[in-house]
């Protein structure tokens, strides 16, 4: 007891000494942290992880995704698809407003849709609506959009921030980017790049009334101190990507851990243009090398999930079934000698430092496992945007890669799979097979139909090995535990802080 | 005089040096502030998409033609627009500065204060235990990274104590001053401990140096205090290697602690600087590199005229 009582005396001379809060939290704002910050404000372009959450607490789709994955309104507050697939109508929610106070109409749909396919904005979602023919506004309430071909997955991709609706005024203005105006719960009130974000409560929000007044984000580089900050009760929710600190969020008392499986996958990249991994059999070879848990268990510290191409929850195979999921280093061995490598050969992997943070570990453990077969790999780590470079030019033996989910795998996989896909040069490998899946894929209606395909597409992709995937992870928030109404969803939107209260 | 017009005259010629390395240095990295925006979605674009966006970025034109634009426009006083800030260079600079300087001024405070008596002690107990131990302290202080104290620091305080300086937004000097001590304190303790380590071992050198001088025995000989041996006669020699020191240190400290503002979460220059190369925010990249190139001529230029005050002997410029 005494030495807890001057435990306590010396913590209070100290903080007084340097003039240090205790305790900051206020009623009714958020106080949030996260390590990296948003990178832009234009809805329509921005693609960095933050950038998205923030938009999404300011701007609004038509429709958006839910925790479990399923369509529910947004701006738009019903839609229905034409029976030839080709026609889909949405009914926009008359209470929608913009934070300036006018109403969200069909026109600003059509100058956003419009905005978006206009190739001089650069928007990165507009290969998602290529099959747009055109755009009517019957009236006010009402948007109609027709399909040069059938478009199921259109929906899903409609519920991206990406694909937000904004003011037709500010596009006339040229002003998206500079100013935020969405019809979402929060407004944002200052923005200072890479160190703090002000967001208020949209009185006028057609959702209601939010649960806190407002939510002030601060951008700690450090996660480590991020920690801190919050058993200091500094922060009272955080996103955070290192497992190893998320680990340490449960052994405190005051704060809770939120983790849920993402979409986005760890996966080892090979260049099927590049030899040897132009032989099936080498491919093969090293999918059957790879011990995919002891990758997930050393490099993530078993914080995550061995999954298959699809990692969709409801679409996911179990991966066992999945061809060579278990691994089998004779069965390895003899695949190599029958593609005439025997003795191996040697390749280089490239990686994003910290880009995931575990990239660096997933491709020692591969490295160390590969060579029981012969392949020799030589890591080379690159700062970001030097990996993003040479992977964008296919320029790479193998590559330890995180690449980003999609609610519907056709959105997900066609930029890789299909002959016509943007990153056909990042995956270097034409199937027609595939091709062909993913094409009945995004005409399909019936969603037992659809389902059967893109299974059978996963075993096919399984199979043909262009890729190793290894496993999905989980994205963390941490919370003080007087914060109720999260929650986590696998797409890792933040949406729902828009009804997060604090309990005093 | 004429040497301080000379050193000046050699400024523009040294900036423009900067400004070609740091201009042809950012460019020839792989990755453009088009990925750096949209990261591997950049794979999306149509080439009609890219070159709009290569357009807004300012970087659709060949280089030789972007670099005259960016140094003409200096020479009017505009140092290009940060594309991540939205705003005028100079003005994102200049707001980041003032944490930058008070940090350095702050770290150098704590190592001249700590350093320089540690240092001196040590010289005049030279190879006795205490030597020793200042000794080790300063061997230990120098070869711990600033990380590694930094975190320490921060952990004894969140784990240890429940206190922890408000982190995020910071509070300026002329606004809320204890608030600003209380949140740059700490950051500066851990740049300066490794910074008053090099001092105590350079002013316990050079101080071990001079008390072996022939005047300071002569000093001796004539009967003057042990006191006044060490503070009239052998520190004001003592101190030029000192004095050369902490202007480089300073210098550096100028262009930002990158890393004890990571982790402090400061909006320094060395952050604002990491940031905008990772973002290719090319304009940010060039102007605070000047800037930062700048204020280091400027601390070694006021570290050449001191060792005219502390030495009479020396008289710059004279071949």
């Amino acid at each position: 007891m005494v030495h807890l009582t001057r435990r306590l005396l010396s913590g209070i001379t100290l903080g007084a000494m340097l003039g240090i809060a205790t305790v900051s939290t206020q009623a009714a704002t958020l106080h949030m942290a996260w390590s990296q910050d948003a990178t832009g404000l234009d809805p329509h372009k921005q693609t960095a992880f933050s950038s998205l959450r923030l938009l999404e607490l300011i701007y609004e789709p038509l429709v958006r995704v839910d925790a479990s994955l399923q369509i529910i309104p947004a701006i738009a507050s019903s839609w229905e698809f034409s029976k030839d697939g080709k026609e889909l109508t949405f009914k926009l929610d008359p209470k929608a407003k913009f934070q300036d106070g006018t109403a969200v109409t069909s026109a600003d749909v059509k100058a956003s849709f419009e905005r978006i396919l206009d190739e001089k904005t650069g928007a990165a979602a507009r290969a998602n609506f290529l099959s747009i023919a055109s755009i009517d506004t019957p009236d006010a309430a009402t948007v109609v959009f027709h399909l040069s071909q059938p478009d199921v997955p259109i929906l899903t991709a409609m519920s991206d921030v990406n694909a937000a609706i904004v003011p037709a005024t500010e596009i006339k203005a040229g002003s998206i980017g500079t100013k935020a105006v969405g019809s979402g719960p929060f407004k944002l009130d200052k923005w200072d790049p890479n160190a703090k974000e002000v967001l208020s409560a949209n009185k006028d929000w057609a959702g209601g009334a939010t649960g806190v007044d407002g939510i002030e984000i601060s951008v700690l580089p450090d996660e480590a101190a991020i920690l801190a900050a919050m058993r200091t009760k500094q922060i009272d929710f955080a996103l955070l990507n290192d497992p190893l600190v998320a680990t340490l969020v449960p052994k405190e008392p005051t704060l809770q851990l939120n983790r849920v499986p993402v979409l986005a996958y760890h996966v080892l990249q090979l260049n099927p243009s590049r030899k040897p991994m132009t032989e099936l059999k080498v491919r093969q070879a090293i999918s059957c090398a790879i011990d995919r848990q002891e990758v997930l268990d050393t490099a993530s510290l078993g914080e995550g999930k061995v999954t298959g191409p699809l990692t969709i929850p409801a679409r996911a195979t179990d991966p066992t079934q999945l061809f060579c999921y278990k691994r089998d280093v004779e069965k390895a061995k003899k695949l190599m000698a029958e593609a005439g490598f025997a003795d191996g050969f040697s390749a280089t992997v490239i990686g994003a430092t910290g880009e995931p943070p575990t990239a660096a570990a997933e491709a020692q453990v591969i490295q160390s496992q590969l060579a029981e077969i012969g392949v020799k790999l030589d890591i080379k780590m690159m700062e970001l945007n030097v990996y993003v470079d040479a992977w964008l030019k296919g320029d790479f033996d193998m590559a330890i890669a995180l690449n980003g989910g999609r609610a519907d795998p056709y959105t997900m996989y066609n930029r890789y799979w299909t002959k016509a896909g943007n990153l056909q040069k990042v995956s270097n490998y034409i199937d027609d097979t595939l091709d062909s899946q993913m094409q009945q894929g995004r005409a399909e209606t019936d969603p037992a139909k659809r389902k059967a395909i893109f299974a059978a597409f996963e075993k096919h992709l399984a199979e043909m090995s262009p890729w190793i995937w290894l496993y999905t992870s989980y994205s963390y928030t941490a919370q003080q535990k007087n914060i109720a109404g999260f929650v986590p969803t696998p797409t890792g939107t933040l949406f729902s802080l828009s009804k997060v209260t604090i309990q005093q | 005089m004429d040497y301080l017009l000379r050193r000046l005259a050699t400024f523009p010629l040294v900036l423009l040096g900067v400004s070609i390395l740091v201009f042809v240095a950012i460019r020839m990295v792989p990755g453009d502030s088009i990925t750096a925006m949209l990261g591997t979605e950049a794979g999306l674009l149509t080439p009609a998409q890219r070159d709009s966006l290569a357009a807004y970025f300012g970087i659709d034109q060949p280089w030789f033609i972007q670099y005259w634009r960016w140094v003409g426009g200096i020479l009017h006083g505009n140092f290009g627009i940060s594309v991540t800030y939205g705003r005028p260079v100079l003005d994102v600079i200049l707001e980041r500065f003032p944490l930058t300087l008070e940090l350095a001024l702050l770290s150098m405070v704590i190592a001249l204060a700590v350093g320089m008596p540690a240092g001196i002690y040590a010289a005049t107990h030279n190879e006795k235990p205490s030597d020793l131990g200042v000794r080790i302290v300063a061997m230990i202080g120098q070869s711990t990274p600033s990380f590694v104290l930094g975190l320490l620091i921060i952990y004894t305080l969140s784990a240890g104590f429940g206190v922890l300086p408000a982190m995020g937004e910071f509070a300026p000097l002329w606004q809320d001053p204890l608030r600003n001590l209380s949140q740059l304190i700490l950051p500066a303790i851990t740049l300066g401990f490794a910074f008053a380590a090099s001092v105590t071992r350079i002013a316990r050198s050079a101080m071990l140096d001079v008390l072996s001088d022939d005047y300071v025995r002569t000093a001796r000989s004539k009967g003057a205090s042990a006191r006044s041996v060490i503070w009239r006669h052998a520190l004001p020699n003592a101190l030029i290697p000192v004095v050369t020191l902490s202007g480089i240190e300073f210098g550096y400290l100028l262009g930002g602690a990158v890393i004890v503002e990571q982790i402090y979460a400061l909006p320094g220059l060395g952050r604002m600087v990491l940031d905008a190369i990772l973002q290719r925010d090319y304009a940010l990249v060039q102007g605070s590199v000047l800037f930062i190139a700048f204020n280091f001529m400027i601390v070694n230029l006021l570290v050449d005229l001191a060792y005219v005050a502390l030495d009479p002997r020396i008289r710059l410029g004279e071949q």
